[in-house]
C-alpha cells in the first residue's frame, strides 16, 4: 500500500504538470486565500505583540486613579478636571492598602523648555521619586532624583529621549546641561531610556520629570497645594490587582466623605483593564480574518472540485482501463484524492510563500511590525490539506463508482 | 484437470425503461486450458454481454460461471478486480492505451495494483514489452506509437500479469491489413508457445481464423461449436 500510495503521488504530481495551466488557475484560490490569511495573521499578531509591549512599557500591575470630573455651570469639566486627589491621598493609601507594594503621585502641564537657543513645547511633569519606579522608567544615562531633591524642591530635571532630540545638538551631553522650563533654571540630572509608544499610541519618550515639590511651587504655580493630577500605584502580583483597586476606592471614599449614593470623584483604572481595550480590538480583526480566510478557501476548495469533476469526465476511460486491469474501487478514490490534495497542499505552499513574503514587505515598506508562527504556518497547510479532501471527495467518489463497462466505452 | 472457462445456463436481462432485453439466454460454454477459441456473432448476438462476463466486469442474472475453479456469479466488486487482476488480461479494439503515459508504464498498470516494487514492475513490464516486440520503445508515448504498436502495449499489458485468460475484443477492428496480421501473429505464439489460453471476439473471417475453434453467437445462445483446425487434438467440449 505504501508503495501504491508513493506512486499515486508521483503520477497525480505528472497529471497536474501536463495542465500546468489549469493546475495553476485552479490553486490560484487556494494561494490568494491562504496566502492572504497568513500575512494577515503575521501583521495581526505583530500588532497584538506590539499593544502587549506598550501595555507593559507602562509598568509592571500598575494602578492609575484619576480625579473625577466637575460640572461648573453646566459645563462638564472632562475627566480629571477636578482636584480631588491629593499628596495626602496619596500617602494615606500606602498606608492603608497593604497589597500595594508602593504608590506615587504626578501632575503635569505642557511648557516651552529651552536650551541654549532652541526651544522644545513638551509635558512636564512633577513626579513623587516613587513614580520612577511604578513605571519602570530606566536611564540612558545619570540617574534619578532622590527624596532629598524633593524636600529641597531641587531644581533637577530628568528628560525622555525625543526631549533631548529636539534640545540638544547630536553628540551633546545633556546629563549636568542646564535648561529652563519657565525661565526656570534646572540642571539635567538624567536621561530616561526610550519606551516608545504608549498603549494609546502616544510618544511616551517625549517627557521631562521634575519633583513634585519644585513643580508646585516654582513652574506650576499650582491653586491648591498638593493637588495631583493623577495618583500611581503598583502591587507585588497581577492577582492583587483587583482587591487592591477594590480598598483604594473604599479608602478614597472614606477620605472624600463621599455618601453611599453619590458618585465617585475619581476614576480607577488598572493596567489589565487598559491592555482588555486592547485585545478587545485585535479579536475583532480574527474573528474578521477567520472569515475572510474561510471564504477564500470555500472558493479555493469549489475550484478544486469543478476542475477535478472536469478530469473526471475527461479521463472515463482511463478510469475504465484501471478497473478493468485490476483498480478496486478504493484505489480510484485515492487516485483523485491525492490529485486534489496535491493541489491544494501545493497551493497552500505557495500561499504560504506568498503570505510570508507579504508580510515581510509590510514591515520592510510599511513599518509595521509582523510576527510569523510556526503554528500559524501549520494550521494554513493543515487547512489547504483539509480542503482538498473535503472538495475532493465528491469528485472522487463519483469516480469510483463508475461501471467500468460504462467507462470503457466511453466516448 | 476441470476446463478452464465453464459457463451454464447463463442468462443476462438487461432493463431499458419498459423494455427487458433478453442479451443472453441460457448459454452454456466451456473451454480448456490452451485453447484459442474464436467468439463470432452479429452485432446484437450478445456476444459482446459474454466478453464482459467472461471478463468478470459484469455478472450474469442467472446461471453458473467458473473461471479456473472459482465461482465468478458469487462474487463481491472488489473480489471480481482480484481476479480481473490475476486471471484475466484485456486487448480491447481501441487499445484503451492511457494517454502521455509511457508504453512502459502503460504495460506496468495491472502491477500498479498488486502493490508491487517500482523496480519489480519495471523488470516485468520490460520483459512484457520484449515479448511483443517493442524494445527500445519503453519510453515512448501512445502518440507516437503505430495503431500495431499500441495495440501491442496493450497486449504487454495484458501478458504482463501471467494471465491464465487472454480476452481480446476485436483487436485488429482499427487497424490495417499488415498490423492486424502483426497482432494476430503475436496471439497465435504467445497461444503455441507459451499454452496462453486465448478467446478472441470478432466479425471477421480471415481473422476467427487464426483460432482454432469456433464458437457463433446467436440470438443469446451458442448457434455453432466446431474445431476448425481438425489435427490439433482438442478436448471435447459438447456432449
Amino acid at each position: 500500500m505504501p508503495a501504491f500510495i508513493l506512486l499515486t503521488v508521483l503520477t497525480a504530481i505528472r497529471v497536474l504538470g501536463r495542465n500546468r495551466l489549469r493546475a495553476g488557475l485552479t490553486m490560484l484560490g487556494i494561494v490568494i486565500g491562504v496566502g492572504a490569511v497568513i500575512a494577515m495573521v503575521s501583521i495581526g499578531e505583530g500588532a497584538k505583540a506590539a499593544v502587549a509591549q506598550r501595555v507593559a512599557s507602562m509598568g509592571t500591575n500598575v494602578i492609575i486613579v484619576l480625579p473625577g470630573s466637575t460640572t461648573v455651570g453646566g459645563v462638564h469639566g472632562g475627566q480629571g478636571g477636578a482636584v480631588t486627589l491629593t499628596i495626602s491621598d496619596g500617602m494615606d493609601l500606602k498606608k492603608r492598602v497593604p497589597l500595594l507594594r508602593d504608590t506615587g503621585w504626578a501632575k503635569r502641564d505642557v511648557m516651552q523648555i529651552i536650551n541654549g537657543n532652541k526651544n522644545w513645547n513638551g509635558p512636564v511633569n512633577g513626579i513623587s521619586p516613587s513614580y520612577l519606579t511604578i513605571r519602570d522608567w530606566s536611564f540612558a544615562s545619570g540617574g534619578p532624583f532622590t527624596q532629598q531633591d524633593v524636600d529641597t524642591a531641587a531644581r533637577v530635571a530628568l528628560v525622555g529621549q525625543t526631549v533631548v532630540e529636539n534640545l540638544f545638538d547630536a553628540g551633546e551631553e545633556p546629563v549636568g546641561a542646564v535648561i529652563r522650563i519657565k525661565n526656570v533654571p534646572f540642571r539635567v540630572i538624567g536621561v530616561l531610556a526610550p519606551k516608545g509608544q504608549s498603549a494609546q499610541g502616544s510618544d511616551q519618550d517625549d517627557i521631562i520629570f521634575i519633583p513634585f515639590s519644585t513643580a508646585e511651587r516654582k513652574v506650576f504655580g499650582t491653586q491648591f497645594l498638593g493637588s495631583v493630577g493623577a495618583l500611581f500605584a503598583s502591587t507585588e502580583r497581577v492577582e492583587d490587582l483587583v482587591p487592591a483597586s477594590d480598598q483604594i476606592r473604599e479608602t478614597l471614599r472614606l477620605r472624600h466623605r463621599l455618601q453611599p449614593q453619590q458618585e465617585d470623584d475619581f476614576t480607577i483604572r488598572t493596567q489589565v483593564d487598559i491592555g482588555k481595550v486592547q485585545e478587545g480590538t485585535s479579536e475583532t480583526l480574527t474573528v474578521m480574518l477567520f472569515a475572510i480566510a474561510s471564504v477564500s478557501l470555500l472558493v479555493g476548495g469549489i475550484g478544486i472540485m469543478n476542475i477535478l469533476l472536469v478530469s473526471v469526465t475527461e479521463r472515463t476511460r482511463e478510469i475504465g482501463v484501471r478497473m478493468a486491469v485490476g483498480a478496486k474501487r478504493r484505489h480510484i478514490l485515492m487516485q483523485f484524492l491525492i490529485e486534489a490534495m496535491t493541489l491544494s497542499l501545493v497551493g497552500g505552499c505557495i500561499g504560504i510563500l506568498f503570505g510570508v513574503l507579504g508580510a515581510r514587505l509590510a514591515t520592510v515598506i510599511a513599518g509595521w511590525p509582523t510576527i510569523i508562527s510556526g503554528n500559524t504556518v501549520a494550521a494554513a497547510f493543515a487547512f489547504s490539506v483539509a480542503v482538498g479532501l473535503f472538495f475532493g471527495l465528491y469528485p472522487a467518489d463519483k469516480a469510483s463508482r463508475l461501471n467500468p463497462i460504462d467507462a470503457l466505452r466511453y466516448e | 484437470m476441470p476446463p478452464l472457462i465453464r459457463c451454464e445456463d447463463i442468462w443476462k436481462i438487461y432493463r431499458l425503461g419498459d423494455v427487458e432485453v433478453h442479451a443472453l439466454r441460457g448459454l452454456d460454454l466451456s473451454i480448456e486450458q490452451g485453447e484459442f477459441v474464436a467468439i463470432i456473432g452479429s452485432s446484437g448476438s450478445g456476444k459482446s454481454t459474454l466478453m464482459n462476463i467472461l471478463g468478470c466486469l459484469d455478472q450474469p442474472t442467472r446461471g453458473r460461471y467458473w473461471l479456473n475453479g472459482i465461482d465468478v456469479a458469487a462474487l463481491q466488486n472488489d473480489q471480481l478486480a482480484d481476479i480481473r487482476n490475476q486471471e484475466i488480461g484485456f486487448v480491447f479494439q481501441s487499445f484503451n492505451l492511457i494517454p502521455r503515459t509511457s508504453a512502459l508504464e502503460n504495460a506496468q498498470l495491472p502491477l500498479f495494483y498488486r502493490g508491487m516494487s517500482l523496480r519489480e514492475q519495471r523488470a516485468l513490464a520490460t520483459t512484457a514489452l520484449g515479448r511483443v516486440g517493442l524494445q527500445g520503445r519503453e519510453q515512448h508515448y501512445p502518440a507516437q506509437l503505430s495503431g500495431g504498436q499500441q495495440q501491442r502495449v496493450a497486449i504487454a499489458r495484458a501478458l504482463v500479469t501471467s494471465p491464465s485468460l487472454l480476452l481480446a475484443d476485436e483487436p485488429t477492428g482499427n487497424l490495417d491489413t499488415e498490423s492486424s496480421r502483426e497482432i494476430m501473429t503475436i496471439l497465435d505464439r504467445l497461444n503455441k508457445e507459451q499454452d496462453i489460453t486465448i478467446i478472441l471476439v470478432t466479425h471477421e473471417a480471415d481473422i476467427a481464423a487464426y483460432a482454432e475453434r469456433e464458437v457463433v453467437i446467436k440470438d443469446g445462445r451458442v448457434l455453432t461449436d466446431r474445431n476448425t483446425k481438425p489435427g490439433v487434438s482438442l478436448s471435447p467440449t459438447e456432449a
